[in-house]
Order: C-alpha cells, then sequence, then structure tokens
C-alpha cells in the first residue's frame, strides 16, 4: 500500500481501542442516533472474530439475547463507537470462533484466561 | 461535435495511488480512491482566433530534458517550463482565464463537486465472452458437454450466410482508456495535493489519470 495511503488512515485511526482477542467479553458502547438526540447503547458479547488491516479492521461480537443468537460487526476504527470495554479475557485455542454458533447452554461457554499463567501460546 | 457555449471545464492529471475506505460526518463508512493531483501547469492557451477553437494545454510528470525533442523542448524553455512527461488539451470556453505557466493542483475541486475520471484500464489479455461482455454462457447441466463458458449461437445459417459486424465475441479485454462518470469528491488535502473521490476509478495504482469536472453533474 502507498505509504500515503498509510499515512491518511493512521490519522483516522483511533488511538484508545483497548487490546482485545477473539473469546474475549466485550461491552461496546454504541453511539445510536435517534431523530435529532444520540444516546449510547450498550452490546455485551464475547468477540467472535477480528479480521482486516488497518482502518478496515473490523470485529465481530456476539451475544444470545432472548435464546436469539445477535451477532454484530463494527469496524475497529468507527467513530460510531463511543468505548469498548473488555469484561473478561477468554481462554480459546481459535482465531476465529464460527463453532460457538453451534453450541447452546453450558457447552457455549469460554473458559476465562487464568491471569497468573502467561499466555501459553 | 457542435461547440457547446459558456462549458467551463476545469481539470488535472494525477498518479492514482490506491484506494482505502475513510469515514464520513455519518460516521459511514465511505470507499474511496486516492489520487496525488498535479502538480500541472498550463503549457498551452488555444483561443478561437488562433487556433479555431477555445482549450487549455496543461503538462504534468517530471522528464529528463535530454529525451525531450527539440521543438517541444524549445517551446517549453521560451516560456520557462520545465519538460512535462504527459499533455492533455481541455476543452474549455474559459481558456483566455489561464496564462501559460500557470500551476493548476488539486484545489481546483472541492469536496463534494462531482468529476469524471478517465485512465487506462488495467489489461486483462484474451478473455471470454462471460468476462468480457458479461454473457451468462450455457448452463451448468442439461447435458452441456465442455460448452458451459461459451457464447452460444453467432448467428443464422444460409441467411444471412456471414457473422454480422461487431458481434460480441472473445479477445483482448482491457489496457483501454476508460471514463468513469460523475464521481463525488470525498475531500481534498490541498497540502499534500491529494483528492479523495468516491467510488472506484481506471487503470492500476500508480497509473495516470485524468480528472475534470462532470460533464452531466454541472457545477454543483
Amino acid at each position: 500500500m502507498h505509504t500515503q495511503i498509510q499515512e491518511l488512515e493512521k490519522s483516522s485511526m483511533r488511538t484508545d481501542v483497548p487490546d482485545f482477542r477473539p473469546g474475549d467479553t466485550l461491552k461496546v458502547h454504541v453511539r445510536v442516533v435517534e431523530g435529532n438526540r444520540s444516546r449510547v447503547q450498550v452490546f455485551q458479547g464475547f468477540v467472535l472474530r477480528r479480521q482486516g488491516g488497518g482502518i478496515r479492521e473490523t470485529f465481530t461480537v456476539r451475544k444470545v439475547s432472548y435464546g436469539v443468537g445477535v451477532e454484530r460487526t463494527f469496524p475497529v476504527h468507527s467513530p460510531v463507537i463511543e468505548k469498548i470495554e473488555v469484561v473478561t479475557r477468554g481462554d480459546v485455542r481459535r482465531a476465529k470462533l464460527y463453532y460457538m454458533r453451534e453450541l447452546r447452554g453450558k457447552a457455549a461457554r469460554i473458559r476465562e484466561k487464568r491471569e497468573a499463567l502467561p499466555a501459553a501460546k | 461535435m457542435a461547440a457547446i457555449t459558456g462549458r467551463k471545464t476545469a481539470g488535472v492529471l494525477g498518479e492514482k495511488l490506491g484506494m482505502t475506505q475513510v469515514f464520513d460526518e455519518d460516521n459511514r463508512m465511505v470507499p474511496v480512491t486516492v489520487v496525488k493531483a498535479g502538480p500541472c501547469v498550463v503549457t498551452r492557451v488555444r483561443t478561437p482566433e488562433a487556433d479555431g477553437y477555445s482549450a487549455v494545454q496543461i503538462g504534468y510528470g517530471q522528464v529528463d530534458p535530454r529525451k525531450v525533442n527539440k521543438p517541444l523542448g524549445d517551446y517549453l524553455r521560451k516560456h520557462g517550463i520545465t519538460p512535462r512527461r504527459f499533455f492533455v488539451e481541455l476543452r474549455t470556453d474559459d481558456a483566455s482565464e489561464y496564462t501559460i505557466g500557470q500551476e493548476i493542483s488539486a484545489d481546483i475541486f472541492e469536496a463534494g463537486s462531482y468529476v469524471d475520471v478517465t485512465g487506462k484500464s488495467k489489461g486483462k489479455g484474451t478473455a471470454g465472452v462471460m468476462k468480457r461482455h458479461g454473457f451468462r454462457g450455457l448452463g451448468a447441466s442439461h447435458g452441456t458437454q465442455r460448452k458451459h463458458r461459451s457464447p452460444g449461437s453467432i448467428g443464422g445459417c444460409a441467411t444471412p450466410g456471414r457473422v454480422f459486424k461487431g458481434l460480441r465475441m472473445a479477445g483482448r479485454m482491457g489496457n483501454v482508456r476508460k471514463t468513469v462518470q460523475s464521481l463525488k469528491v470525498h475531500s481534498v488535502d490541498l497540502e499534500k495535493g491529494l483528492i479523495l473521490i468516491k467510488g472506484a476509478v481506471p487503470g492500476a495504482n500508480g497509473s495516470l489519470l485524468l480528472i475534470r469536472t462532470a460533464v452531466k453533474k454541472g457545477a454543483k
């Protein structure tokens, strides 16, 4: 990619994005505009995947709402996101957690990463 | 072509740097092509009195002065212009407002205006009719044998006894001059000379582009 494009992308990239990985549980604070007023909505779920690079990078958050699976994909650097809170760190062995879509109930849990142990990967 | 009266065409030559995405004021993602526009220089002004038509010739790019031929090199030297690699003439009725040696850069366009972008499309080599003309090919099944991407019939038999001229067939695709009309200018970076144009433009990254005010969208 041309360096001038990289510079351009860098200028609109966010610096306040926390470090998170697939399997982590996030609270994504989303700005919602209704008519002429805007409010902040929280979307909480685990990160199903991260894909893309630079300004194009996106992540998908999945949650189960009233028994229905809901997935929402956000651009990491989107100005729509007010902030991202990392609730828990998940211990997963894959970069894309598509297998979680098939799982229900107790099986659909993600082990929490033990902070004492350094990442053994 | 009939002379269009009162048409003002501004244009600039530039280089396609590539595509990226940016966020607009409504926080939506916009795909944009980044173009390094100019700096161009006015090398000649055509007037109806002297040339029979009204136009402005602009030059862009660097070239080794030794490689410029005498007629062109001497003409440019007379006007104190360094040699340029590319030249283009823009038919415009306000040509008299330009002066030779004047610089043209990205500032002739502003965010929200519409432009036509001309470039040389990427060559695709020999391509079949599905890729080249968007034919649908033959069926995937129902007994089609080794003919899935073929054009089918190309005409009648004894009447007319020939294939009509201009029938679309397989052949060389791409590597021709193409214009994409009415693209919106997303933003202009005057310091860096960059123009961000919404959507895709013809050609490979690093290729030459001509950006003009849109013919069909008027002076918006």
